[in-house]
């Protein structure tokens, strides 16, 4: 399939890994931010290829992982009610609550629906005008701008049953969270290349600059994750402190510039929790005042005092920091597991502790036929 | 006579998750995924154990006055009813058809139950008859009894079918899942993940221009070709719910034998490709219907290949795997770019990932 099996070419992912077995003379530890590069990762294997001296930890960047807990409760909360539509993207329906998720209140009889873009979501309000639809916004920068896009959208045309939970998420500031814990030890990071898309990566120049780190914008196809594996240990084994474009295909310096404005005029930036890391700064976007009829948490003024504790034993944050591994959690595959998750790690396919539950009995590469 | 306490439906938890854990049924509990299996595992194993349900292969041969039949049951609940390729009638005769066959059998008698929604137009109800008639009528066998309900307007979905079916295996042949063993290598007759997407292509909220189409066949024929040209077949499971990948962790754990994938050779259309990009699915969970898979021994599976591609089911069969000493019970795939990974069963539904 043109523009895909070029990005996913055997003889080519081998000449990488063996310029990145050549330059490399010691421990790197690299951070790939974005749960869709995990996803390759896990799925092509790719740690099965590299040198053992590459560590590479999984980020923060799977918005079904740290979505926090007590925005769930509130969309289960919302979503439970008789008069309500409840519209998200597949795999938050899967996604734990503190006590069930949003597939077992569709088992219950609630109106749950899954949906590929939030414009269906208006699509399904104009459809019903006697139900109030409700759109479960989460995401990073990637998802920001067709979620604000919905909003404005609902606004210009008078869809009045229209609004979104939103959970908005931003990743500089989960970078710089990370980076500035004395505890850190990642040395690069692999940016998240759709993300940059949007956002572009000048934002970047500062962090890079003050915590002395590079950090590669990285597309999402084997190739994009070995090349830019490759660039981000270059730069490291020579000193260097850059930012860098991998996935120059698709991402430019300023980025999106429509998708940034139309996100500004409907969103403004807050603080926003984690799950299994907790409060950053700055790190979220919710609606804007003049949006407010739009807001299903001032909507549904009864779950705004929704707060949730989170699970004491979950060492999320440690993982997500890559200071712990996720077998090293005392509740890792007994009281935590992928099918009932006690931290954001474990929610997703994509999150580090439910890969190590996955892939824990992979046995050596040999034997698989796997290692060239 | 297996007489079990009621206490051992608890005590017969191995899983992590025990079934009390869940209140009510979710849709996942039907995805052919681990749900499913701790349905089965947890509550109907031990309730009706015993030799002939134990393998939990996709029908169970009895043998009466030294005859071996073959005997399968399955319900049809698809959504929408027509789609792209074939409807719900055709799928709910080549389904049970194809279980049966899956045991080796030469499949004779059918029968048919329909739970049909109040309201339900006439013309479509005819349609799906005509079309059970015609895949009857391919797959050669009988509709020999049936039974017909009526549900209030609301309390089902259109209709639903349920159909059984026996057949009987020929001497000489024994085919089930624990049969695999090490040299074994696995073969699929045919591009997977076709009908899967076909369906997902005509469902509300999903709808996508496309080409493709269901699958849908009676493999019958196609079996009665390979068991001719070879004694040495262990095993054969159509991947319908849940893929390639649930069938082959199932095979892989009933016999305790590792299983090892080449992505590369594993046939997809580049449609269903795209389709599964555009849609964060993995192919290898995507349910096929005229789909099988084989684990045939190595030095009979050129015959075998032979025999299936002059047959028009298996113009594009093809090895996948292996079957391997190592890693028991699991299924290892060596990915396209060379890297190897563990291919799990499903969790719960494959639901499209955000990012």
């Amino acid at each position: 399939m043109r523009f895909i099996d070029e990005y996913r070419d055997q003889a080519l992912a081998q000449q990488y890994v063996e310029r990145i077995k050549q330059i490399t003379t010691r421990e790197w530890t690299l951070m790939e931010i974005c749960g869709g590069q995990t996803h390759t990762i896990v799925k092509y294997g790719i740690e099965s290829l590299l040198p053992e001296t590459i560590n590479l930890v999984h980020g923060p960047g799977c918005p079904v992982c740290v979505t926090p807990l007590e925005m769930i409760d509130k969309a289960i909360a919302i979503a439970s009610k008789s008069d309500v539509i409840f519209t998200s993207f597949g795999d938050m329906l899967r996604v734990p609550g503190s006590t069930q998720d949003l597939l077992s209140v569709k088992a219950a009889g609630g109106d749950i629906r899954m949906v590929y873009s939030p414009l269906d979501a208006v699509k399904i309000a104009q459809q019903n005008p006697s139900k109030t639809v409700v759109f479960f916004a989460v995401g990073f920068e990637t998802t920001a701008p067709a979620n604000a896009l919905s909003v404005w959208q609902a606004k210009q045309s008078g869809v009045r049953n229209y609004s979104i939970l939103c959970s908005h998420v931003l990743v500089p500031p989960a970078i710089e969270a990370i980076l500035s814990s004395s505890s850190n030890r990642v040395q690069g990071f692999l940016a998240a290349g759709h993300v940059c898309a949007v956002m572009g990566y000048e934002e970047y120049l500062p962090l890079a600059e003050k915590y002395r780190v590079p950090i590669v914008v990285t597309g999402f196809e084997p190739l994009d994750i070995l090349h830019g594996t490759y660039m981000a240990i270059k730069q490291l084994e020579e000193g260097r402190v850059e930012v860098e474009n991998q996935y120059s295909r698709a991402v430019r310096r300023e980025g999106n510039i429509p998708a940034q404005k139309l996100m500004r005029q409907v969103f403004e930036v807050t603080d926003r929790h984690w799950r299994g890391i907790g409060e950053i700064p700055s790190s979220g976007f919710r609606l804007r005042d003049e949006f407010s009829d739009f807001d299903a948490e001032k909507v549904f003024a009864d779950v705004a005092t929704i707060t949730v504790q989170e699970s004491p034993d979950c060492i999320a944050g440690l993982v997500l920091q890559g200071l712990r591994k996720p077998y090293e959690c005392s509740v890792f595959g007994t009281k935590c597991t992928p099918e009932h998750p006690l931290g954001a790690p474990m929610v997703s396919t994509e999150g580090a502790c439910a890969a190590y539950i996955r892939y824990k009995h992979v046995p050596s590469a040999s034997a698989a036929g796997g290692r060239a | 006579m297996n007489t079990q306490a009621p206490t051992d439906i608890a005590s017969g938890l191995v899983c992590p998750v025990p079934l009390q854990q869940y209140p009510s049924v979710l849709l996942a509990h039907g995805s052919g995924g681990k749900l499913t299996q701790q349905l089965i595992e947890q509550l109907f194993l031990p309730a009706f154990r015993n030799d002939l349900l134990s393998p939990l292969h996709d029908g169970a041969v009895v043998t009466i006055n030294g005859v071996r039949l073959a005997f399968s049951t399955d319900s049809y609940v698809i959504n929408p009813i027509f789609f792209p390729g074939g409807d719900i009638g055709e799928l709910a005769i080549n389904g049970t058809v194809n279980d049966l066959a899956m045991c080796g059998a030469r499949p004779l008698y059918l029968s048919s139950a329909m739970i049909i929604e109040e309201g339900f137009p006439m013309e479509d109800l005819a349609r799906v008859v005509r079309s059970m008639q015609a895949a009857a009528h391919c797959a050669g066998i009988q509709l020999v009894t049936g039974d017909t309900k009526v549900v209030d307007r609301g309390k089902g979905d259109k209709i639903f079918i349920s159909t059984s079916g026996i057949g009987v295996v020929p001497d000489g042949i024994h085919i089930s899942p624990e049969a695999a063993r090490p040299g074994d290598v696995i073969i699929v007759n045919g591009p997977i993940a076709v009908h899967g997407i076909a369906i997902m292509s005509v469902r509300e909220g999903l709808e996508f221009e496309t080409q493709i189409e269901s699958d849908t066949a009676p493999l019958n024929s196609l079996v009665e070709t390979m068991l001719a040209a070879s004694d040495k077949i262990h095993v054969m499971r159509d991947p319908t719910r849940g893929g390639v990948a649930s069938a082959l962790n199932e095979i892989a754990r009933s016999a305790q034998i590792g299983i090892s994938l080449v992505e590369e050779r594993i046939p997809i259309p580049d449609e269903v490709r795209g389709a599964c990009e555009i849609l964060g699915f993995d192919p290898l969970y995507v349910a096929n219907e005229g789909k099988l898979l084989a684990f045939v021994e190595r030095d009979q599976a050129e015959k075998v290949l032979q025999a299936m591609r002059q047959h028009p089911l298996g113009t594009e069969a093809t090895i996948i795997g292996e079957v391997v000493d190592a890693h028991a019970g699991s299924v290892v795939m060596k990915t396209s770019i060379g890297g190897s990974r563990i291919v799990d069963m499903l969790a719960g539904e494959q639901l499209p990932r955000i990012c």
